[in-house]
């Protein structure tokens, strides 16, 4: 049953980003009902997931390379339907569902499977720390597609083309709040989570306590010179989806360091 | 039953033309009952637009109605002016879906035909002058016009270059409340441009031109601020779209000039409207972080590649339009012998 949600869960997100590249190949591209129904469909499929296994285990289903991936499509797909509407920005979704579409690919065709069942005895603070983490990847991932997105219109506007995608595009001044506003709510959560780690007094790897610090002051840095004026848009753009991609390389390292030996 | 059109437009007719056919509001109610008391004609829908002027009309004799139709609009107009084209149905339908759709418009794919048609039809229909078949007609244009505005790219671009600048100006800073805007060297267009912005809601004009009084008379006229053509860089700070139309043999908008000046904007985008002959704004000003720099070229040039998207979607306009005009020529035969 949960391989059957998942893979219904890729199908969804596969059938929005198919969507996507046929209508901008066709240079129609319209965001709307097709991407957003799909995104929904991929949600609705994940959360029932995640619910069925966390049931099993008793905990949340974080206790896997595998459960993670999961847990962060998961997570991005609820920050863009929480924010995506809210900035009017039909086509971050359009922009997700690739990006979502690969981590459960990747989740899905990997090594390493979903954590056995069995009930876990964990402690709620770590809990908290966990899933507030991964939430904050969500946001994280969801500021990098807002980057994307605002590179891509940048290019746009410099090249002087109407593009199809200069057209389908929020305006630029639009894009640059919503990274910004992304990049805040990840830091925000991130900060909640490792909070809820030092409260729980867990023990961890110094590696693991190394890469988590950095990626939290990268975010912070990122954000100091934001407020300071001295990283223009463009350029908070590009870090935060190099950012991301220091996530995703990291994101199975602290895994392994985190998982029980 | 069968849908007879009559009419004039741009297409055939100039302009002096045009003129002597057109039915103001107020002529509206008189000129509908005197076609109403035409023989055989059972509604009319007058629309009138500097465009085109079109009668509508359901009959049972087309070729009878038409004749007449032609006697009356000659007498209004004045004999041997009327280069009237005229349709039965299928084709009056095609012509009034493809109309609606703004495939018949000067400017392709434009849609104010749209909301003139709408009234076009609530007048007469205010009027008691509209039919079944009128009514299913034009409600059935509506939708048709609905779905081609939504499912191909017709109206996609603006098809002028004041109306590519205030595009663009969206797809930079979204809402332009709010927004200041500078104008250095009063022409013709950057004033259209700047008249434009302000319809979009820009919170303030500032005007700088080499004669001060031409830029406080056109700063009077939008509402906006003149300022001596010398002390332009005094009043920047706040610019968000610089339009520049001087006569100036070479740029004035310098990176020289322009670096301290963005350097105090807190990384706001800037758009810059060149429009000048010699062009006012160095190229490379848009090589800087956060400025857009257009010139008339590149403006022109994204009205030729709307107009052309436009021209490519007009085969899938018309592939739906006769998907409709189909439906609807099955549903006037099984409705053709009911009473009105």
């Amino acid at each position: 049953m949960d391989g059957l949600l998942l893979a219904g869960a890729t199908f969804f997100l596969l059938v929005s980003f198919g969507y996507t590249l046929f209508t901008l190949g066709a240079g129609k591209f319209r965001p709307g009902t097709v991407n957003l129904t799909a995104i929904l469909g991929g949600f609705v499929l994940l959360t029932v997931d995640l619910w069925m296994r966390g049931q099993a285990q008793g905990a949340c289903p974080i206790n896997s390379l595998f459960d993670v991936l999961v847990f962060m499509s998961w997570s991005i797909l609820l920050i863009y339907l929480l924010v995506g509407p809210a900035y009017h920005l039909s086509l971050l979704g359009a922009f997700t569902s690739p990006l979502v579409f690969l981590i459960l690919l990747i989740a899905q065709l990997g090594p390493v499977g979903p954590s056995a069942s069995g009930r876990f005895v964990r402690d709620p603070w770590i809990e908290m720390h966990a899933s507030l983490t991964l939430i904050a990847y969500g946001a994280f991932a969801l500021a990098a597609v807002a980057g994307l997105m605002y590179w891509t219109q940048d290019r746009q506007l410099k090249a002087r083309k109407a593009g199809a995608l200069l057209y389908q595009l929020p305006p630029i001044t639009d894009l640059g709040v919503a990274n910004a506003r992304l990049l805040w709510l990840g830091f925000f959560l991130l900060s909640a989570g490792f909070a809820a780690g030092f409260i729980s007094g867990m023990q961890v790897n110094s590696s693991k306590f190394a890469a988590s610090v950095a990626i939290w002051a990268i975010y912070g840095v990122i954000l100091v010179l934001r407020r300071a004026h001295r990283l223009p848009p463009r350029r908070t753009a590009a870090a935060s989806m190099l950012a991301f991609a220091v996530i995703l390389v990291t994101l199975p390292v602290i895994q392994y360091l985190s998982s029980p030996k | 039953m069968n849908i007879v059109c009559a009419g004039i437009s741009h297409r055939n007719a100039p302009v002096d033309i045009r003129e002597k056919f057109a039915v103001g509001p107020h002529e509206l109610e008189g000129m509908l009952k005197r076609i109403l008391g035409i023989d055989g004609l059972a509604g009319a829908v007058i629309v009138s637009t500097c465009n085109r002027v079109e009668y509508y009309t359901a009959s049972v004799c087309p070729i009878r109605v038409l004749d007449r139709l032609q006697e009356v609009l000659e007498l209004r107009a004045g004999a041997g002016l009327t280069p009237l084209y005229t349709h039965d149905s299928p084709a009056s339908v095609r012509h009034l879906f493809r109309v609606a759709s703004g495939l018949d418009s000067m400017v392709l794919g434009e849609t104010e035909i749209l909301g003139q048609l709408k009234q076009a039809y609530q007048a007469a229909s205010g009027y008691g002058a509209t039919t079944r078949h009128l009514n299913k007609l034009f409600q059935r244009a509506f939708r048709v016009a609905k779905q081609v505005r939504s499912e191909t790219s017709i109206t996609r671009g603006a098809t002028s270059v004041g109306a590519v600048a205030v595009e663009l100006a969206g797809k930079i800073f979204g809402d332009l409340s709010g927004r200041h805007v500078m104008i250095l060297g009063a022409g013709d267009t950057s004033e259209r441009t700047a008249r434009s912005l302000v319809s979009r809601g820009v919170r303030t004009v500032i005007v700088a031109n080499r004669t001060f009084d031409r830029a406080a008379r056109l700063a009077g006229e939008i509402g906006g601020m003149a300022v001596h053509f010398d002390h332009w860089q005094n009043a920047f700070e706040g610019v968000d779209i610089l339009i520049c139309s001087t006569a100036a043999p070479h740029p004035i908008v310098t990176r020289e000039k322009l670096e301290p000046l963005l350097a105090r904007r807190d990384g706001r985008p800037l758009f810059i409207i060149d429009l000048a002959v010699p062009r006012d704004a160095e190229p490379s000003l848009n090589e800087l972080e956060n400025v857009y720099l257009y010139d008339i070229d590149s403006l022109e040039q994204i009205v030729r590649q709307s107009l052309d998207v436009r021209r490519a979607e007009v085969v899938r306009c018309e592939q739906m339009i006769d998907s409709h005009v189909g439906d609807f020529m099955t549903w006037m035969r099984t409705h053709n012998d009911r009473p009105v």
